[in-house]
């Protein structure tokens, strides 16, 4: 029997804004990578709902501040990418119009060992939940309203600041 | 000092344009005080800057707060708590 060694894996995020939808099977394939280190992959996907605060949804609009959005999510994988263990990072947000069922964000990690992936992944939407610079507006047949922050996106960040993992 | 300003989401709409170049008083260094200029415009502009309403704030894409200062030729954005994800 004969060992392969393997040079140790270089660490590698990507960060896209962008209007087309994404594939999670060939982002989870091109994270796999043919590489013996990666032990556990988390995804996140967030879709467009078609209630919210007990109003129907037909649209979804984002907006973004184009200048500022891969910067801060660049920022916010990379503090990730200090905090745990972790290895590749993957962060994809749509903007434009958009309709129930429709993916909006996806996060994947990969790790060596699950938790660090779980922790970073969490991490990683806390930050952009109330970081990143995108808006969301509602439209149903009625009407049209921008959504609302919520105050527990801001704890769900806070608790990261009093917790080390 | 001059540096330009941009609105986003339900304060560029209430405004109703994206961005502009100000030329602003020696005094004007801070986003609390900008915010305080800027609500001197008028109802609009008071409604939205005078501290009702929550506005955040990054200089040169940082988010910053509203202690932070600015030089001439910064780009300062203002816009509502974010709602990505």
């Amino acid at each position: 029997m004969r060992l392969h060694s393997f040079p140790l894996l270089p660490v590698v995020s990507v960060v896209k804004v962008q209007i087309e939808d994404f594939d999670v099977g060939e982002v989870l394939a091109s994270v796999r990578r043919d590489h013996p280190q990666i032990g556990a992959i988390v995804s996140f996907v967030g879709l467009v709902r078609d209630m919210n605060d007990h109003q129907s949804v037909t649209t979804l609009t984002l907006e973004h501040y184009p200048e500022m959005t891969e910067k801060s999510l660049q920022a916010i994988v990379d503090q990730a990418q200090q905090r745990w263990d972790i290895m590749d990072a993957v962060v994809i947000h749509r903007v434009g119009t958009l309709k129930p069922l429709d993916q909006i964000v996806l996060v994947v990690i990969s790790s060596a060992h699950r938790q660090a992936a779980f922790s970073a992944c969490e991490f990683v939407m806390d930050y952009l939940k109330t970081q990143a610079p995108f808006w969301k507006k509602e439209t149903n047949n009625e009407s049209e309203r921008w959504v609302e922050a919520k105050s527990s996106d801001d704890q769900a960040q806070a608790r990261w600041q009093s917790t080390r993992q | 000092m001059q540096i330009k300003v941009l609105y986003f989401a339900r304060i560029k709409e209430a405004v109703n344009y994206s961005s502009e170049d100000v030329d602003l008083p020696e005094t004007v260094e801070t986003i609390t005080a900008l915010k305080h200029w800027l609500a001197q415009r008028g109802e609009v502009w008071a409604n939205l800057f005078s501290g009702k309403l929550v506005v955040r704030a990054a200089i040169n894409h940082t988010l910053v707060d509203d202690l932070a200062t600015f030089e001439s030729g910064d780009e300062v954005a203002f816009f509502p708590p974010v709602t990505g994800g």
